[in-house]
């Protein structure tokens, strides 16, 4: 995917990022962005698990055989996860119950396994632990982005800090499923309008009306 | 929680839809429904391969509780997963190599759908009996399907209408999905909420 010469850093954290140019791991990033703190938790959660996998998985990448690979990797998640598991609830139980079940689903995140498969499989020690730690933080800048603009407009507050005082009637729709359907559906295409402006000038207003006819 | 079968059976077919209102299931949802047969075999491949798993994972965890070693369970079920998706692989090459065909790499990628493993899970923390967990199995696996068969006749009918060249793919069908969701939202008053 990358070329060699490419910092695998910012790379996962912004050229390649997970969540608005991969679109990987939509699971989690819209069942935990309601509220910011969750969607840091989250995103810190994944990058230690990637980071543990990529670094191991590129440790025997020449030991294991082409054939169980998918498996191992799998495995080497659920370990690292498992590990996370126990250390979130050892740190913070509200955290732990507002992640709830998708902490332990981390797993079956598809970003670790793509990691796995499109980069570490093939790169150094070195470079794989920088390329889990650049899409892990990418993946949390993805979700602190959603979790940010669902907690303002949803509950008035960012961090649990009130923002509009105490007159604010919330959005509530935006706590809920649909609202974060729509932010991504919103940020993605954010994301594309500013990488097609980069790519060709602003359309001219005979463009437009040519269009529209 | 609700303990009645009707009430799991409701609860996670309509009320709490894994896919609408859990978000499970997305990487699927999103990339298979952009059309209807497509849509329909993966919705039902899925139910099989969640109803499988989910009873071998049952008895999993009562051999892993017998055993006191509950912190290997998430890598026994990503086990179990991943054969009941290569049994599934299997059957299906043998009754149907077309519908094989078309599925193509997205069988395989069953194993990394977390409605899967999310069955699994829930069962387990809800202290679920056997009867119990098979129907919880079945309803939200057919969720799953309802979902993904509902979006793919909608997305049907937007490819032939008129969207912005940025909107086209993900963007529009997640704001699809948003309509959707607020649709289930509906439910919510069914059987008194959670």
């Amino acid at each position: 995917m990358s070329q060699p010469q490419d910092n695998p850093l910012l790379n996962g954290l912004w050229k390649e990022n997970p969540t608005f140019v991969q679109v990987l791991g939509m699971c989690p990033t819209l069942a935990v962005t309601n509220s910011v703190r969750n969607a840091l938790a989250m995103g810190l959660a994944t990058t230690f698990v990637l980071v543990c996998s990529n670094g191991l998985i590129s440790m025997i990448r020449h030991q294991v055989p082409k054939q169980v690979r998918i498996a191992t990797y799998i495995a080497i998640a659920a370990t690292a996860v498992t590990v996370t598991d126990y250390v979130v609830k050892a740190i913070s139980i509200d955290i732990y119950k507002a992640l709830g079940p998708f902490l332990a689903l981390i797993v079956v995140n598809c970003i670790i396994l793509a990691r796995a498969e499109a980069f570490a499989a093939k790169n150094s020690v070195g470079r794989s632990l920088m390329d889990g730690l650049g899409n892990g933080l990418g993946f949390t800048l993805g979700l602190t982005l959603l979790g940010t603009v669902r907690e303002v407009l949803g509950a008035g507050s960012f961090l649990g800090l009130s923002l509009f005082g105490p007159h604010f009637e919330p959005w509530v729709l935006f706590l809920l499923p649909p609202g974060g359907f729509i932010t991504l559906a919103a940020w993605l295409l954010i994301f594309a309008w500013y990488k097609e402006r980069k790519t060709k000038p602003a359309p001219s207003a005979q463009d437009l009306l040519d269009a529209r006819s | 929680m609700n303990d009645s079968l009707t009430q799991i059976f409701i609860d996670s077919f309509l009320i709490n839809n894994f896919v609408l209102c859990v978000f499970l299931g997305m990487c699927p949802f999103l990339g298979l429904s952009s059309k209807f047969a497509t849509a329909w075999r993966m919705g039902v491949t899925v139910m099989f391969v969640i109803t499988v798993s989910s009873i071998l994972a049952y008895g999993t965890n009562l051999l892993l509780t017998a055993l006191h070693v509950e912190y290997l369970r998430l890598i026994s079920y990503i086990v179990i997963i991943a054969a009941t998706v290569q049994l599934t692989e299997m059957v299906i090459k043998k009754l149907s190599p077309a519908l094989f065909k078309e599925l193509g790499i997205y069988l395989p990628l069953i194993t990394t759908n977390c409605a899967v493993l999310a069955v699994a899970l829930f069962q387990t923390v809800r202290n679920y009996d056997f009867l119990q967990s098979t129907v919880f199995a079945i309803a939200a696996s057919g969720g799953f399907c309802f979902a993904i068969v509902l979006l793919s006749l909608v997305r049907e009918r937007t490819d032939l209408s008129d969207i912005p060249s940025l909107a086209r793919g993900t963007a529009i069908t997640l704001v699809l999905a948003s309509i959707l969701s607020m649709a289930f939202m509906g439910f919510a008053g069914m059987g008194g909420g959670k």
